[in-house]
Protein backbone atom coordinates (compact mmCIF):
# COMPACT_ATOMS: atom_id res chain seq x y z
CA UNK A 1 0.00 0.00 0.00
CA UNK A 2 1.09 3.88 -0.34
CA UNK A 3 2.69 4.98 2.83
CA UNK A 4 1.30 8.72 2.95
CA UNK A 5 2.52 11.18 5.34
CA UNK A 6 0.15 14.08 5.45
CA UNK A 7 2.28 17.31 4.31
CA UNK A 8 1.12 19.00 7.32
CA UNK A 9 3.44 16.85 9.14
CA UNK A 10 6.47 17.17 6.91
CA UNK A 11 5.81 21.27 7.73
CA UNK A 12 4.73 20.41 11.91
CA UNK A 13 6.55 23.11 14.31
CA UNK A 14 8.22 24.97 11.64
CA UNK A 15 7.80 28.74 12.24
CA UNK A 16 6.08 30.58 9.40
CA UNK A 17 8.46 33.34 8.10
CA UNK A 18 7.46 37.06 9.52
CA UNK A 19 4.42 38.34 6.89
CA UNK A 20 3.44 34.58 5.83
CA UNK A 21 0.01 33.77 7.17
CA UNK A 22 -0.63 30.33 9.25
CA UNK A 23 -3.15 28.15 10.82
CA UNK A 24 -1.97 25.88 12.67
CA UNK A 25 -3.76 23.35 14.81
CA UNK A 26 -3.04 21.30 17.92
CA UNK A 27 -5.32 18.42 18.72
CA UNK A 28 -5.11 16.87 21.84
CA UNK A 29 -5.91 13.08 22.38
CA UNK A 30 -6.72 12.38 25.78
CA UNK A 31 -5.50 8.78 27.39
CA UNK A 32 -8.42 6.89 28.76
CA UNK A 33 -8.43 3.66 31.08
CA UNK A 34 -10.48 1.93 29.18
CA UNK A 35 -10.96 -2.15 29.00
CA UNK A 36 -10.04 -1.87 24.49
CA UNK A 37 -8.38 0.98 24.10
CA UNK A 38 -7.72 1.94 20.20
CA UNK A 39 -6.38 5.00 18.64
CA UNK A 40 -9.14 7.13 17.38
CA UNK A 41 -9.90 8.30 14.03
CA UNK A 42 -9.54 11.53 13.48
CA UNK A 43 -10.84 14.24 10.95
CA UNK A 44 -9.78 17.60 11.03
CA UNK A 45 -12.01 20.30 8.44
CA UNK A 46 -12.46 23.50 7.44
CA UNK A 47 -16.30 24.56 6.06
CA UNK A 48 -17.81 27.78 5.82
CA UNK A 49 -21.02 28.66 7.22
CA UNK A 50 -23.62 27.38 4.25
CA UNK A 51 -20.74 24.70 3.57
CA UNK A 52 -20.50 25.75 0.24
CA UNK A 53 -16.67 25.24 0.98
CA UNK A 54 -15.01 22.39 2.46
CA UNK A 55 -11.69 21.45 2.51
CA UNK A 56 -10.25 18.73 4.21
CA UNK A 57 -7.11 19.02 6.58
CA UNK A 58 -6.22 15.85 7.78
CA UNK A 59 -7.82 11.97 8.05
CA UNK A 60 -6.13 9.91 10.58
CA UNK A 61 -7.56 6.29 10.25
CA UNK A 62 -6.21 2.84 10.70
CA UNK A 63 -4.07 2.89 7.06
CA UNK A 64 -2.29 -0.40 7.51
CA UNK A 65 -4.72 -3.43 7.48
CA UNK A 66 -4.33 -5.03 4.30
CA UNK A 67 -6.77 -4.32 1.18
CA UNK A 68 -7.53 -0.96 2.60
CA UNK A 69 -10.17 -2.50 5.55
CA UNK A 70 -9.36 0.51 7.78
CA UNK A 71 -11.67 2.36 5.35
CA UNK A 72 -14.66 0.21 6.77
CA UNK A 73 -14.80 2.38 9.41
CA UNK A 74 -14.40 6.03 8.11
CA UNK A 75 -18.42 5.98 8.23
CA UNK A 76 -18.18 6.27 12.07
CA UNK A 77 -16.53 10.44 11.61
CA UNK A 78 -20.03 10.55 10.52
CA UNK A 79 -20.36 14.01 10.05
CA UNK A 80 -17.36 14.31 8.16
CA UNK A 81 -18.21 10.79 6.30
CA UNK A 82 -21.67 13.35 5.58
CA UNK A 83 -19.75 16.44 4.24
CA UNK A 84 -16.08 15.05 2.71
CA UNK A 85 -15.69 11.57 3.41
CA UNK A 86 -17.90 9.65 1.10
CA UNK A 87 -16.65 11.55 -1.71
CA UNK A 88 -13.23 11.13 -1.22
CA UNK A 89 -10.97 7.88 -2.84
CA UNK A 90 -9.27 6.70 0.49
CA UNK A 91 -5.83 7.36 0.98
CA UNK A 92 -5.71 10.39 0.01
CA UNK A 93 -3.05 12.23 -0.52
CA UNK A 94 -1.82 14.95 1.54
CA UNK A 95 -4.52 14.25 3.69
CA UNK A 96 -4.73 10.72 5.10
CA UNK A 97 -2.54 9.30 7.69
CA UNK A 98 -2.40 6.59 10.68
CA UNK A 99 -4.46 6.87 13.70
CA UNK A 100 -2.21 9.11 16.44
CA UNK A 101 -1.42 7.92 20.15
CA UNK A 102 -2.91 9.73 22.97
CA UNK A 103 -0.99 12.90 23.52
CA UNK A 104 -0.69 16.46 21.33
CA UNK A 105 -0.65 16.67 17.79
CA UNK A 106 0.34 19.46 15.88
CA UNK A 107 -0.76 20.06 12.34
CA UNK A 108 0.47 23.55 10.26
CA UNK A 109 -0.91 24.86 7.14
CA UNK A 110 1.35 28.04 5.37
CA UNK A 111 -0.12 30.30 3.29
CA UNK A 112 0.45 28.38 -0.25
CA UNK A 113 -0.31 24.83 1.44
CA UNK A 114 -2.76 23.09 -1.07
CA UNK A 115 -5.72 22.94 1.89
CA UNK A 116 -5.09 26.52 2.04
CA UNK A 117 -4.59 27.56 -1.80
CA UNK A 118 -7.77 29.55 -3.20
CA UNK A 119 -9.82 29.69 0.27
CA UNK A 120 -11.71 32.88 -0.35
CA UNK A 121 -11.18 34.83 2.92
CA UNK A 122 -14.31 35.10 4.94
CA UNK A 123 -15.64 33.61 8.12
CA UNK A 124 -14.76 29.28 8.67
CA UNK A 125 -15.61 26.42 11.19
CA UNK A 126 -12.54 24.33 11.81
CA UNK A 127 -13.94 21.32 13.24
CA UNK A 128 -12.64 18.06 14.74
CA UNK A 129 -14.18 15.06 14.52
CA UNK A 130 -13.25 11.34 16.52
CA UNK A 131 -14.79 8.20 17.33
CA UNK A 132 -12.77 5.76 18.95
CA UNK A 133 -13.62 1.43 17.76
CA UNK A 134 -15.87 -0.28 20.62
CA UNK A 135 -15.24 3.88 22.42
CA UNK A 136 -17.52 7.28 21.67
CA UNK A 137 -17.44 10.31 19.37
CA UNK A 138 -17.02 13.86 20.08
CA UNK A 139 -16.96 16.81 17.74
CA UNK A 140 -15.52 20.04 18.28
CA UNK A 141 -15.67 23.43 16.04
CA UNK A 142 -14.01 26.42 16.29
CA UNK A 143 -15.28 29.50 14.63
CA UNK A 144 -12.69 32.10 12.70
CA UNK A 145 -11.64 34.55 10.22
CA UNK A 146 -9.55 33.68 7.25
CA UNK A 147 -7.17 35.54 6.79
CA UNK A 148 -6.55 37.44 10.43
CA UNK A 149 -6.22 40.62 10.72
CA UNK A 150 -3.62 39.91 14.41
CA UNK A 151 -2.74 36.75 16.11
CA UNK A 152 -5.66 35.07 16.77
CA UNK A 153 -5.96 31.94 19.44
CA UNK A 154 -8.64 29.46 19.51
CA UNK A 155 -9.65 27.14 21.90
CA UNK A 156 -12.77 24.33 22.36
CA UNK A 157 -12.55 21.90 24.64
CA UNK A 158 -13.34 18.21 24.70
CA UNK A 159 -14.72 16.31 27.36
CA UNK A 160 -14.74 12.26 26.66
CA UNK A 161 -13.09 11.62 23.11
CA UNK A 162 -10.89 14.71 22.55
CA UNK A 163 -9.22 16.68 24.86
CA UNK A 164 -7.73 20.49 24.23
CA UNK A 165 -8.28 21.99 19.99
CA UNK A 166 -5.55 24.76 20.26
CA UNK A 167 -5.89 27.08 17.31
CA UNK A 168 -3.27 30.19 16.45
CA UNK A 169 -4.35 32.03 12.88
CA UNK A 170 -1.24 33.85 12.34
CA UNK A 171 -1.77 37.15 10.35
CA UNK B 1 -51.43 2.59 -20.37
CA UNK B 2 -50.93 0.66 -17.59
CA UNK B 3 -53.77 -1.82 -16.45
CA UNK B 4 -53.19 -0.60 -13.14
CA UNK B 5 -53.80 2.89 -13.85
CA UNK B 6 -56.14 1.87 -16.19
CA UNK B 7 -58.31 0.10 -13.35
CA UNK B 8 -58.01 3.83 -11.47
CA UNK B 9 -58.85 5.72 -14.36
CA UNK B 10 -62.15 3.44 -15.22
CA UNK B 11 -63.14 3.16 -11.32
CA UNK B 12 -67.03 4.74 -11.36
CA UNK B 13 -68.53 6.51 -8.76
CA UNK B 14 -69.36 4.70 -5.46
CA UNK B 15 -72.18 2.39 -5.73
CA UNK B 16 -71.98 0.55 -2.50
CA UNK B 17 -69.57 0.56 0.39
CA UNK B 18 -68.06 -2.58 0.53
CA UNK B 19 -66.53 -4.11 3.38
CA UNK B 20 -63.23 -5.03 2.41
CA UNK B 21 -60.81 -6.64 4.05
CA UNK B 22 -59.28 -5.01 7.41
CA UNK B 23 -56.08 -2.95 6.88
CA UNK B 24 -52.74 -5.16 7.35
CA UNK B 25 -53.13 -5.91 11.64
CA UNK B 26 -49.16 -5.98 11.91
CA UNK B 27 -47.02 -3.55 10.77
CA UNK B 28 -44.40 -4.87 8.01
CA UNK B 29 -40.90 -3.50 7.98
CA UNK B 30 -37.11 -4.36 7.37
CA UNK B 31 -34.13 -3.74 9.10
CA UNK B 32 -31.43 -3.19 7.78
CA UNK B 33 -27.79 -3.94 10.05
CA UNK B 34 -26.46 -0.84 8.54
CA UNK B 35 -27.91 1.61 6.18
CA UNK B 36 -24.55 3.97 5.88
CA UNK B 37 -21.62 2.67 4.40
CA UNK B 38 -18.24 2.81 4.11
CA UNK B 39 -14.93 0.82 2.66
CA UNK B 40 -14.38 -2.01 0.14
CA UNK B 41 -17.16 -4.34 -0.33
CA UNK B 42 -19.08 -4.35 2.65
CA UNK B 43 -21.85 -6.37 3.68
CA UNK B 44 -25.34 -5.87 4.98
CA UNK B 45 -27.87 -8.29 6.60
CA UNK B 46 -31.49 -7.42 6.77
CA UNK B 47 -34.40 -8.73 8.91
CA UNK B 48 -38.02 -9.16 7.25
CA UNK B 49 -40.68 -9.58 9.73
CA UNK B 50 -44.16 -8.17 10.52
CA UNK B 51 -45.29 -7.23 14.07
CA UNK B 52 -46.94 -5.11 16.51
CA UNK B 53 -43.93 -3.76 18.06
CA UNK B 54 -41.17 -1.84 15.80
CA UNK B 55 -38.49 -3.49 15.65
CA UNK B 56 -39.68 -7.09 17.93
CA UNK B 57 -39.99 -10.25 16.30
CA UNK B 58 -43.34 -10.72 17.75
CA UNK B 59 -45.45 -12.00 14.82
CA UNK B 60 -44.16 -13.72 11.94
CA UNK B 61 -41.75 -13.77 9.23
CA UNK B 62 -42.24 -11.98 5.59
CA UNK B 63 -41.49 -13.62 3.21
CA UNK B 64 -38.71 -13.09 0.63
CA UNK B 65 -40.47 -14.39 -2.47
CA UNK B 66 -40.43 -11.00 -3.68
CA UNK B 67 -37.62 -9.42 -2.69
CA UNK B 68 -36.20 -7.56 -5.30
CA UNK B 69 -32.32 -5.42 -4.59
CA UNK B 70 -31.50 -2.91 -6.95
CA UNK B 71 -28.28 -1.72 -7.49
CA UNK B 72 -26.79 1.77 -7.78
CA UNK B 73 -26.89 1.52 -12.15
CA UNK B 74 -30.45 -0.15 -11.59
CA UNK B 75 -29.48 -4.04 -12.02
CA UNK B 76 -30.58 -6.46 -9.67
CA UNK B 77 -28.58 -8.92 -7.68
CA UNK B 78 -29.94 -12.00 -5.55
CA UNK B 79 -29.90 -11.89 -1.84
CA UNK B 80 -27.36 -13.86 -0.07
CA UNK B 81 -27.84 -16.42 2.58
CA UNK B 82 -31.62 -16.08 3.05
CA UNK B 83 -33.39 -17.71 5.48
CA UNK B 84 -36.94 -17.60 6.93
CA UNK B 85 -38.07 -18.99 10.41
CA UNK B 86 -40.84 -18.58 12.66
CA UNK B 87 -40.18 -14.70 13.35
CA UNK B 88 -38.51 -13.29 11.01
CA UNK B 89 -36.42 -13.58 7.34
CA UNK B 90 -32.78 -12.69 7.07
CA UNK B 91 -30.80 -11.97 4.36
CA UNK B 92 -27.55 -10.50 3.44
CA UNK B 93 -26.33 -8.17 0.70
CA UNK B 94 -22.92 -7.24 -0.91
CA UNK B 95 -22.72 -3.91 -1.14
CA UNK B 96 -20.05 -4.75 -4.70
CA UNK B 97 -21.29 -1.22 -6.33
CA UNK B 98 -20.72 2.51 -4.81
CA UNK B 99 -24.35 4.41 -4.25
CA UNK B 100 -27.75 3.59 -3.17
CA UNK B 101 -29.45 0.51 -3.28
CA UNK B 102 -32.86 -0.42 -3.09
CA UNK B 103 -34.32 -3.59 -1.03
CA UNK B 104 -37.68 -3.98 -1.80
CA UNK B 105 -40.75 -6.52 -0.79
CA UNK B 106 -43.44 -5.55 -3.05
CA UNK B 107 -46.33 -8.51 -3.30
CA UNK B 108 -49.63 -7.76 -5.17
CA UNK B 109 -52.52 -9.74 -4.23
CA UNK B 110 -56.17 -10.29 -4.64
CA UNK B 111 -59.00 -10.73 -2.23
CA UNK B 112 -61.86 -11.77 -2.57
CA UNK B 113 -65.29 -12.39 -0.73
CA UNK B 114 -68.77 -14.72 -1.98
CA UNK B 115 -71.59 -16.80 -1.43
CA UNK B 116 -71.66 -19.96 -2.93
CA UNK B 117 -74.41 -22.27 -1.97
CA UNK B 118 -75.69 -20.07 0.79
CA UNK B 119 -71.99 -20.21 2.23
CA UNK B 120 -69.68 -16.89 2.56
CA UNK B 121 -66.11 -17.57 1.41
CA UNK B 122 -62.70 -15.92 1.73
CA UNK B 123 -60.37 -16.41 -0.95
CA UNK B 124 -56.66 -15.22 -1.53
CA UNK B 125 -54.38 -14.84 -4.58
CA UNK B 126 -52.89 -13.44 -7.25
CA UNK B 127 -54.96 -12.19 -10.10
CA UNK B 128 -53.54 -15.07 -12.30
CA UNK B 129 -55.22 -17.66 -10.06
CA UNK B 130 -58.39 -15.47 -9.41
CA UNK B 131 -60.44 -16.47 -12.59
CA UNK B 132 -59.21 -20.44 -11.91
CA UNK B 133 -59.82 -20.60 -8.34
CA UNK B 134 -63.03 -18.63 -7.38
CA UNK B 135 -66.41 -19.56 -9.50
CA UNK B 136 -67.72 -17.55 -11.90
CA UNK B 137 -71.32 -18.06 -10.66
CA UNK B 138 -70.26 -16.74 -6.88
CA UNK B 139 -73.05 -14.66 -5.86
CA UNK B 140 -72.02 -11.00 -3.97
CA UNK B 141 -68.38 -11.19 -4.97
CA UNK B 142 -66.36 -8.38 -4.00
CA UNK B 143 -62.77 -8.40 -4.96
CA UNK B 144 -59.94 -6.35 -3.61
CA UNK B 145 -56.95 -5.80 -5.30
CA UNK B 146 -53.99 -4.74 -2.58
CA UNK B 147 -50.19 -3.59 -3.64
CA UNK B 148 -48.10 -3.96 -0.55
CA UNK B 149 -44.63 -2.25 -0.57
CA UNK B 150 -42.01 -2.63 2.41
CA UNK B 151 -38.33 -1.04 1.74
CA UNK B 152 -35.13 -0.12 2.90
CA UNK B 153 -32.69 2.34 1.20
CA UNK B 154 -28.43 1.49 2.04
CA UNK B 155 -25.69 3.72 0.71
CA UNK B 156 -22.24 2.33 0.44
CA UNK B 157 -19.60 5.39 -0.48
CA UNK B 158 -21.72 8.76 -2.14
CA UNK B 159 -25.59 8.21 -2.44
CA UNK B 160 -26.89 8.29 -6.11
CA UNK B 161 -30.58 8.35 -7.26
CA UNK B 162 -31.19 6.21 -9.91
CA UNK B 163 -32.83 3.38 -7.84
CA UNK B 164 -35.44 6.31 -6.77
CA UNK B 165 -37.69 6.11 -10.37
CA UNK B 166 -40.56 4.38 -8.97
CA UNK B 167 -41.84 1.42 -10.82
CA UNK B 168 -45.50 2.61 -11.30
CA UNK B 169 -47.32 -0.36 -9.48
CA UNK B 170 -48.74 0.46 -6.37
CA UNK B 171 -47.68 3.38 -3.80
CA UNK B 172 -43.93 4.74 -3.72
CA UNK B 173 -42.03 6.50 -2.00
CA UNK B 174 -39.38 9.06 -4.30
CA UNK B 175 -37.24 10.66 -1.75
CA UNK B 176 -35.90 14.56 -1.99
CA UNK B 177 -34.02 14.04 1.03
CA UNK B 178 -31.62 11.35 0.48
CA UNK B 179 -33.00 8.50 2.68
CA UNK B 180 -29.34 7.89 3.78
CA UNK B 181 -28.52 11.48 4.56
CA UNK B 182 -30.83 12.03 7.92
CA UNK B 183 -29.93 13.63 10.80
CA UNK B 184 -32.01 14.50 14.33
CA UNK B 185 -33.24 17.99 14.08
CA UNK B 186 -32.93 18.28 10.21
CA UNK B 187 -36.14 17.92 8.36
CA UNK B 188 -36.66 15.88 5.65
CA UNK B 189 -39.07 15.88 2.26
CA UNK B 190 -40.40 13.46 0.79
CA UNK B 191 -43.23 12.70 -1.96
CA UNK B 192 -45.20 9.60 -2.24
CA UNK B 193 -46.71 8.15 -5.72
CA UNK B 194 -49.66 5.91 -6.23
CA UNK B 195 -49.39 3.95 -9.69
CA UNK B 196 -46.51 6.44 -10.20
CA UNK B 197 -49.31 10.06 -10.21
CA UNK B 198 -48.43 12.23 -7.43
CA UNK B 199 -50.27 10.78 -4.12
CA UNK B 200 -52.29 13.80 -2.35
CA UNK B 201 -53.79 13.88 0.94
CA UNK B 202 -52.47 10.93 2.22
CA UNK B 203 -52.00 10.48 5.98
CA UNK B 204 -48.06 9.22 6.60
CA UNK B 205 -47.39 7.70 10.04
CA UNK B 206 -44.03 7.71 11.42
CA UNK B 207 -43.11 5.76 14.55
CA UNK B 208 -39.35 5.74 16.04
CA UNK B 209 -37.88 2.39 17.08
CA UNK B 210 -37.64 1.23 20.98
CA UNK B 211 -41.75 0.93 21.56
CA UNK B 212 -41.23 -1.56 23.81
CA UNK B 213 -39.66 0.48 26.23
CA UNK B 214 -42.08 3.42 26.04
CA UNK B 215 -45.72 3.72 27.29
CA UNK B 216 -46.48 5.90 24.60
CA UNK B 217 -46.30 5.95 20.66
CA UNK B 218 -44.83 8.85 19.91
CA UNK B 219 -46.22 8.93 16.68
CA UNK B 220 -45.65 11.31 14.10
CA UNK B 221 -48.58 12.19 11.50
CA UNK B 222 -48.61 14.24 8.66
CA UNK B 223 -50.39 14.53 5.05
CA UNK B 224 -48.96 14.56 1.73
CA UNK B 225 -49.62 17.69 -0.16
CA UNK B 226 -50.93 18.63 -3.66
CA UNK B 227 -47.62 17.19 -5.24
CA UNK B 228 -47.60 14.53 -3.28
CA UNK B 229 -44.96 16.07 -0.62
CA UNK B 230 -44.40 15.73 3.22
CA UNK B 231 -42.05 16.87 5.86
CA UNK B 232 -40.90 15.69 8.70
CA UNK B 233 -38.20 17.23 11.32
CA UNK B 234 -36.58 14.18 13.20
CA UNK B 235 -36.80 14.95 16.74
CA UNK B 236 -34.14 12.21 18.01
CA UNK B 237 -31.23 9.70 16.14
CA UNK B 238 -32.77 6.23 15.42
CA UNK B 239 -34.59 3.94 12.86
CA UNK B 240 -38.00 5.09 12.10
CA UNK B 241 -40.70 3.19 10.28
CA UNK B 242 -42.25 5.06 7.37
CA UNK B 243 -45.70 3.94 6.74
CA UNK B 244 -49.30 5.16 4.50
CA UNK B 245 -51.84 2.68 3.25
CA UNK B 246 -55.03 3.81 0.97
CA UNK B 247 -58.00 2.28 0.19
CA UNK B 248 -61.74 2.42 0.00
CA UNK B 249 -62.65 5.80 0.07
CA UNK B 250 -59.22 6.84 0.90
CA UNK B 251 -57.48 6.30 -2.36
CA UNK B 252 -56.92 8.93 -4.00
CA UNK B 253 -58.55 9.38 -8.16
CA UNK B 254 -61.64 7.81 -7.26
CA UNK B 255 -64.98 8.19 -5.16
CA UNK B 256 -64.01 5.33 -3.64
CA UNK B 257 -63.54 1.22 -3.90
CA UNK B 258 -66.07 -0.48 -6.53
CA UNK B 259 -66.58 -3.78 -7.08
CA UNK B 260 -66.20 -6.47 -9.64
CA UNK B 261 -69.35 -8.49 -9.95
CA UNK B 262 -66.94 -11.31 -11.84
CA UNK B 263 -63.83 -13.25 -11.08
CA UNK B 264 -62.55 -11.57 -14.38
CA UNK B 265 -59.18 -9.98 -13.25
CA UNK B 266 -59.72 -7.21 -15.28
CA UNK B 267 -62.36 -6.18 -13.95
CA UNK B 268 -62.02 -2.95 -11.58
CA UNK B 269 -61.88 -4.40 -8.77
CA UNK B 270 -61.70 -2.22 -5.15
CA UNK B 271 -58.31 -1.41 -4.48
CA UNK B 272 -55.77 -1.01 -1.51
CA UNK B 273 -52.06 -0.22 -1.53
CA UNK B 274 -49.75 0.51 1.53
CA UNK B 275 -45.89 1.39 1.92
CA UNK B 276 -43.63 1.40 4.66
CA UNK B 277 -39.98 2.28 4.80
CA UNK B 278 -37.32 1.93 7.75
CA UNK B 279 -35.15 4.96 7.88
CA UNK B 280 -32.05 5.78 9.83
CA UNK B 281 -31.72 9.51 11.04
CA UNK B 282 -28.31 9.85 12.84
CA UNK B 283 -26.99 11.92 15.67
CA UNK B 284 -25.69 14.91 14.55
Amino acid sequence: MNKLIPLALCSAATAAPAGVAQLEVTVQIPRLHVAEYHQPYLAVWLESPDRSRLQNLAVWYDVNLKNNEGTEWLKDLRQWWRRLGRELQMPADGVSGATRAPGEHTLTFTAGHPALLDLPPGEYRLIVEAAREVGGRELLEVTFQWPADQVRQLRAQGSRELGAINVRINP
Amino acid sequence: MKPSSAILALTPILLLVTALPTAEAHRAWMLPSSTVLSGEDPWITVDAARSNDLFYFDHNASRLDNLTITTPDGSTVPAQNPRTGKFRSSFDVKLAMNGTYRISIADESMFARYTENGESKRWRGNAARLQAEVPADAQNLQVTQSHNRVEVFVTAGAPTETVFKPEGQGLELVPITHPNDLFAGETARMRFVLDGAPAAGLTVTIIREGIRYRDALQEITTTTGENGEFEVTWPYPGMYWLNVSVGGRGMPGGAGPSQASTNDPQERPARRASYSVTLEVLPQ
